[in-house]
Parts: structure tokens; sequence; C-alpha cells
């Protein structure tokens, strides 16, 4: 059996097992950092299929968390909480964002690629900041939470918690089969060598493009669950800085791996916790790793955690 | 009918005529040849004709159908196949997976999202059958980064074979190859011959007098000579522009 | 809205289009010669304010701090290209992103814990600290026509260097190809390293006159970084003039729609409409002024030249 989906069984295994363990821990702050890190990963993996498998390197993939977040938070202010009607907004609003933002980028690609993904973030994030009448740059706190059917069982404790798991997984698995498909196989081929992908008949750009859409769609689901789980929104969300944390996760987790992101995104904010435990400006220690790990330690932890198991390239 | 017609193509960059009037027609079964001196405009008609170029004026037909304003990826769907002089392959798929995927372009659509692309038998039959045909069957599996020049070019027949083209255009596909290489190329392109129309921009006189119906001689973007081989190695004007040397 | 409102914006425009100027100078060099993003250019700006708030303290001299400050910045660039980006012009885009990103991430924190998150200032110096009156009703602070004759220099200066000396030639040539420089036997290396060494000083000496002028804290460069993206993308990478217009036109346009979007707006329709959507139009101007360039000029409004 492969040994990445061994890795997935084990990894799964313990985050369903997780609302029955902690108690025995006794530490809901724990199971907040696991939410934390959940959705973390739910928006670096459609990153991966971007970055990974498309061979795109977005430097704005933040703003669709933002976008995905507020187009919640504001149906929410105006007494929409039906969780199916509020994923239906919530894609429509960011898959359309994209298609208008990704059809100019992919005029270009490469470095120019990753500087107009970066600007058009920066648009979004300011766009957010002037919302006025929802919180502007302080954000907003809400009220009312999203229902299914009515019920509040998707408000905190367990009920949220296995609906960003079963969002996770749904990813996980949803991106893996993407990535195997015809489509994933177009993507990568027009990430190995663009000209030769057009002239074996395929319209890159719009492969590409459609792949973008997909991956800001559920990078705005990642927005959606996390406002359920902050109950708060702000424009911080969308900055640039957090679109460079998502790739720092993919990188970290391994490229277009089938687990990378996930260990990636729980690597992250352990990291960060255990750090930031030690010392306040655990980002004086973390930002020369990162430069030290690019410098020496080519391939990512994916690399260190499974020599085998990951091949850089799945193919 | 004409499987590939070039009627009075036009085309320059500013005070720089690449093009001038050039009307080419390649029948059924036909392989035409693009000979002339470097910068005579072989390598900007072949953009025009595999659309990395557009004319600016003139027409280019392929099985009947305008084909001079559509995409690259178009005129690939339309039934255009085309090598590349410097090989171009996707280097992290392996020499079954760059000929499956080239098939997939020619079988239903490419817009699945779920079935793994890798297990469908009738893709991987084509692209079986279409290395076997170019010789590199036993190298299905290695990655084409690992394959060498030779098994490159190959490849890169194998792939524009896999897309079913009604038309094959060849910019220099022996080039960089080593003699013997060279000569079983010009054995399959022979075999293709009969059932395939090209065209082929080449340099290597022997294979151009082996596998060519007709030659269209380039001069400063224009066709100065065209006939039979042995016609166009008779012609003055060829001797003089080009052949001359090769000739001494 | 009266003209005297209006030239004051249209001098503040210009002033922020010289700072966005020196910044892109450097990125857009770096990026054409190098074909190397340096997400770091904008952390070398705050350091350059950081740097003359700490010299002004030290010495209490600003010209003495500009001096020091641009030394400073210097050797700070040239010791980062020689222990990190060296290693990472011929790796991926990928690698250079991760690192550029430490780099940032470090010194936001490092200037965090040395002055503090909160907000710092430093008085222009005491000679041009005045006004000058330019018309009846109009006063203009000496020190930020000082800003924008700066930029004028500096721009000069880099013009006519990359127009008439052999290593303008060289950065000429090495933004249309670099195989070609190191065809002519140059030693790259070196060259790589000037530039570098050169735009990091800039950025710096942008930090440094934009001291006196805005709020000095950690994070002030990440912001400018993109702006100075929009500019080089808008200008053409790689092309000094390009990014002197375009860094003009992107001040200009900034300034202005921030203080006129949303009175233009209230001309058209109702005041509260105007209100909501006005700040959030006029925060998006240069970003839709770029993606009209993308549509229109993919290479930029003055694409760089190489030598031919």
């Amino acid at each position: 059996m492969d040994r990445s989906l061994v890795t997935a069984a084990v990894l799964f295994g313990l985050l369903l097992a997780m609302p029955f363990l902690l108690p025995l821990i006794g530490s809901a702050y724990l199971s907040g950092l696991i939410i934390k890190a959940m959705l973390l990963a739910i928006a670096a993996i459609s990153l991966d299929l971007l970055i990974g498998h498309g061979g795109m390197i977005s430097l704005g993939h933040a703003a669709f968390v933002g976008v995905g977040a507020y187009a919640t938070a504001i149906a929410l202010e105006n007494g929409v909480d039906d969780i199916f009607l509020l994923l239906l907004i919530t894609l429509a609003v960011t898959g359309l964002t994209a298609l208008v933002s990704g059809s100019l980028a992919l005029r270009t690609s490469g470095l120019y690629f990753l500087m107009i993904t970066l600007a058009f973030g920066q648009m979004i994030y300011f766009t957010l900041t002037s919302l006025a009448a929802y919180g502007g740059d302080d954000g907003l706190t809400l009220w009312s939470l999203a229902t299914v059917f009515g019920s509040n069982v998707l408000q905190g404790g367990n009920g949220l918690y296995y609906l960003v798991l079963g969002t996770l997984f749904a990813t996980w698995w949803g991106v893996y089969r993407i990535s195997r498909s015809r489509f994933g196989r177009v993507l990568r081929a027009a990430r190995d060598n663009p000209e030769r992908a057009e002239v074996m008949g395929y319209p890159v750009v719009r492969f590409r493009l459609i792949a973008y859409m997909i991956a800001a769609m559920i990078a705005g689901v990642s927005g959606l669950l996390l406002v359920q789980h902050a109950e708060f929104v702000s424009p911080a969300l969308a900055t640039w800085q957090r679109s460079g944390d998502l790739i720092v996760v993919i990188v970290l987790g391994g490229l277009a791996t089938r687990n990378g992101a996930i260990l990636g995104a729980f690597f992250i904010v352990i990291v960060e916790e255990v750090l930031g435990s030690f010392i306040h400006e655990w980002r004086l220690i973390y930002g020369p790793l990162l430069v030290l790990m690019v410098l020496f330690a080519k391939g990512g932890i994916s690399h260190l955690l499974m020599p085998k198991g990951a091949k850089g390239y799945a193919s | 009918m004409s499987t590939l017609e070039i009627r009075k193509l036009n085309k320059s960059f500013g005070a720089l005529t690449v093009s001038r009037d050039i009307s080419i027609s390649i029948g059924e079964g036909q392989c035409h040849a693009l000979i002339g001196p470097n910068g005579a405009g072989k390598t900007t008609l072949i953009h025009q004709i595999s659309g990395v170029l557009r004319p600016d004026s003139g027409h280019i037909l392929l099985d009947g159908q305008d084909i001079t304003q559509m995409s690259i990826s178009r005129r690939v769907q339309a039934g255009l196949g085309r090598t590349f002089q410097i090989t171009s392959v996707l280097p992290s798929f392996t020499a079954l997976e760059n000929t499956a995927i080239a098939a997939q372009a020619k079988a239903g659509s490419s817009l699945r999202f779920f079935r793994d692309a890798s297990r469908e038998t009738a893709l991987n039959e084509i692209a079986l059958s279409t290395l076997q045909r170019v010789g590199l069957a036993d190298r299905a599996a290695i990655p084409a980064a690992d394959l060498s020049h030779g098994e490159l070019r190959l490849l890169e027949l194998a792939i524009s074979l896999a897309g079913k083209p009604k038309f094959l255009l060849l910019d220099e596909p022996m080039a960089g190859l080593g003699r013997s290489e060279s000569v079983a190329l010009v054995a399959l392109l022979s075999e293709l011959r009969g059932s395939l129309p090209m065209l082929l921009v080449e340099h290597d006189m022997d294979a151009i007098f082996q596998l060519a119906d007709t030659v269209s001689l380039l001069v400063d973007g224009q066709v100065v000579a065209r006939g039979t081989p042995d016609e166009v190695r008779a012609d003055a004007a060829a001797r003089a522009a080009y052949l001359g040397e090769n000739a001494a | 809205m009266s003209t005297t409102l209006f030239l004051i914006l249209c001098l503040n425009g210009l002033q922020y289009g010289m700072l966005l100027f020196l910044i892109a100078a450097g990125l857009t060099l770096v990026f054409g010669v190098m074909g190397f993003i340096n997400l770091a250019h904008g952390v070398q700006y705050m350091v350059g304010a950081y740097l003359a708030f700490a010299y002004v303290q030290l010495t209490g001299s600003f010209m003495l701090a500009v001096i020091l400050s641009l030394v400073t910045a210097l050797i700070l660039g040239l010791l980062l290209e020689h222990f990190i980006f060296r290693h990472l012009y011929n790796r991926d885009h990928l690698d250079q992103v991760l690192a550029t990103f430490g780099i940032i991430i470090f010194l936001n924190e490092l200037a965090k814990v040395i002055f503090g998150p909160a907000t710092l200032s430093i008085a222009p110096p005491e000679f041009l600290s005045g006004s000058i009156q330019l018309t009846e009703t109009l006063r203009y602070p000496i020190y930020r026509f000082v800003t924008i004759f700066a930029g004028l220099v500096v721009a000069l200066g880099l013009y006519l260097t990359i127009s008439f000396t052999r290593i303008g030639m060289l950065i000429r040539a090495g933004a249309t190809s670099a195989e070609m420089v190191s065809a002519l036997g140059v030693n790259i290396q070196r060259l790589f390293m000037i530039v570098f060494g050169v735009g990091a000083m800039l950025a710096g000496f942008a930090g440094v006159i934009a001291a006196p002028i805005f709020a000095i804290e950690p994070g002030m460069g990440d912001n400018i970084l993109i702006v100075a993206f929009v500019v080089i993308i808008t200008g053409g990478i790689g092309s000094i003039g390009g990014a002197f217009f375009a860094a003009l036109l992107v001040g200009l346009i900034d300034t202005l729609g921030r203080s006129l979007a949303t009175e233009i707006l209230s001309t058209v329709f109702n005041p509260s409409f105007a209100n909501q959507i006005g700040p959030a139009l006029a925060s998006m101007l240069i970003y839709i002024l770029m993606a009209a360039i993308l549509v229109f000029r993919p290479k930029g409004l003055l694409p760089a030249k190489g030598v031919s």
C-alpha cells in the first residue's frame, strides 16, 4: 500500500478521534488550535493545486480566504444563516472574483503573474478595509452564525469541529482526484511546458483559469468556516503576509504531494505554538529558519518525514 | 483537394518582409519539403502555419477549413500536428504519459475532474501503439527527462501522431541526430508518408531526396523554385542561392 | 474644491511618486537584470527609516544621519547579497519568494524588538523645516520640496549612468538578455552585486527621506513594496524611465483619488452612496490602472530597451 495513504489514514484517524481524546487531556484550547491548523490546511491544499500542480505562483491567495469570509459575514449580517445558502453565496462570490482577477492575471505568467496576484490581493485587502458598514479596518464581530436546517449544531463545539474536518477531508480527497484526472494532467502538462501543451491542442489559459477559480472557491470555503469558528472577520485575513504563510506551508510540506499541505499546516501551527511559548519574539527565529531551509534543505519537510513517499511532483 | 493550402501569404515586420506572396498546396499523401538558406523565412512561415504569428494577408486552409485566424490549440484540434525544431516534450511525464495526454486531446473532453486519467485504458492503448510505431514501446515508463536526445526526437513525433493529425508539420526533425538515428527516422517517416501528408523543413538534403514528393525553395521570403527534388536541384536559381555550396 | 487644495494634492502626489520611484528603481533593476524577485526590497526601505531615526538620536544631526544611513543601508544590502541572494539567482522563483519572505519576517520583528511596536517620527532638519509661500494662499513645506528635488536628482543620475556609462550599458544589456552579458566576458557576479547594492541603497534612501514625513513603524515597507510592484508593472519591467513615469502617475492618481474620489462621486450619486463607495474606489484606482495597462500595453508604458 502507498505510504502516503497510510500517513493520511493515521492523520485523519487521529483527527477523527480527537474530540474524544481531548477531554481526557482536558484542553479546549488544543481543539481550537487543531481547527486553526485544519483551516490553514484547506486553504493550503487549494493553493497547492495552483502552485504544485499548476506551476502558477500566486502571492494573493489569502485574499480569497478574505473574500469568502466577508461574503459569509455580510450575508450573515443581512439575515442569511442557512449554511447551504452561505456556501452557495461564498462559492459564487469567490468564483466570480477569481474569474475577473484570473482573466487579467493569466494574461501573463511567471514573475509577472506573481506580482499581479500580489497586487490584486492587496487591492482586495484595501477594498475590505474600506467596507465601513462592516467594520472597516477593525473587522466585525458576528452575533449570528450559520445554522443547518435551523439548528445551531455548527456553532462551536464538536459540530463545528467535524464540519471543518469533513471539509478538510473532502478538499484533500477532491484535490487529489483533480490532480490525477484528465483536467489535472493537462494542468501539469501546462506547468511542465505550456507551449507543448498548447500544441497538443489544449488552450492553456482556459485550463489555468478553471484551476484558479477552483482554488479560489476552496479558499473561500475555508474563509466561511473561519468566520464560523472565530465569530469574527477582519481584513487581516487577506493580507499578503497570509498568502506568504500559505506558500510556506505548502513548500514546507512538499509541493504536489498527497499530504504535504496538511503536514505543513500542522507543522507551522505547532512551530508557532512551541516557539511562541518559549520566546515571544519567535519570528526572530522563524524568519532565519525559512532562509536556511531554502538555502540548505530543499524539498521541504515531506522529504525529511517520508524520504520515499514524496516524489516531488506526483504524476 | 489539397490537405494544406497556403494562399498568397504575406507577412512583414516593419520594413523587413519575411513572407512574400507565398502559395503552397500539399495534397493527400504528399510530402512537401521546404528548403532555403538561413533567414529565408522558413521559421516565420512555420510560425504562421502553426499559429504563433498571424499573416498580414493571405489564407491557410487545412482540409478545406480556413484556420488563418485560429489559436494555436484550435489548429491542433482541427488536425494540424507539428514537431518542434528544438525538442519540446513534458519532462516530468513518462513517454507513455506524454503520448497519452496528446491522445486525450482528441478523445472527448478534458474537463473531467475525478476519474484517474492514468488508468484510462483506451488512452493508454493509443499511446502505447503510437510508441510502438516509432519504436519507443520499451521506453514507455521512462520519464522524458531521462530519455536520450534521439529518443526525444522520436517521442516528439509520437506526441504529434497520438493527436491523430490530418497533416503533419515537421520542423527539422533530423536536427541533432547521429547518422544511424537519421536513417532510422527517415525510414519511419517514409512509412508514414503515404497515409499522412506533411510539410518538411529540413537541412538534411539526403532526407529530402528520400522523403519529399515536391520541394519549394524559399529565398528572401519568396518561393523562387518549386518542383520535384530533382527539378529543384537542377534549377539554376537554386544552385546559386542555396545548393551551390552543398553541391561543391 | 479650491485650486489651492488641488495644487497641494498634486505636490503631495509628486512627492509620493518620487518616493515610489526611489523604491521601484532598485526593484526594477534587480528584477530586470537578474530576474530576481526581491520581496525584501520593501523592508530595506523600512530599515532606511529606522537607521535615520537611530542616527539622528545618536548624532543629533539630520544630514550626518542621512549619510550614515546610506552607508549602512549599502553595507547591509551587500551583506544580504553576499550571504543570501547570491545563492538564489539560479533558483526557482518559489525559493526566492520564501527566502526573501523569511528576511521580511525577521527584519520586521527585529525592528519591533529594538524600537518597539509604536510609531516613531523624526523632525526634518532645522534649515528645511519652514515652508514656502507659493501663491497668496498656498504655502508648502520646504522639506517636501526637497524630497521631490532629491527624487529628480536621483532619477537624472540614474538616467545618465544607464545611458552613458559602461555599467549602464551592461545593465541595459542584462535587462534584455543575461546570456549576452556573460557572453561579453563581464564578471556578472560583480555586476549583480553592484546593482543589488545600489538598489538597496536607493530603497534605504527612500526610507530616510520618508522618515520625517511618514510614521516609522515595523512593517511600513510591506505595503509600499506592493505599490512599487504596481509601478514597475505599469512602467515596464527593467525600465528606469518607465519606473519614473509610472511612479509619478501612480503617486498622483493615488493621492488625488484618495482625496477626491468621494467628492467626484457625490456629484453623480447621492452622498451616502458616494461616501461608502468613494474610499473603496480610491484605494482600487492604482490597481485598476495596472489592470488596464496589462490589457492594453502588456509590456508596460515604457518597456526596457536593450542595446541594439
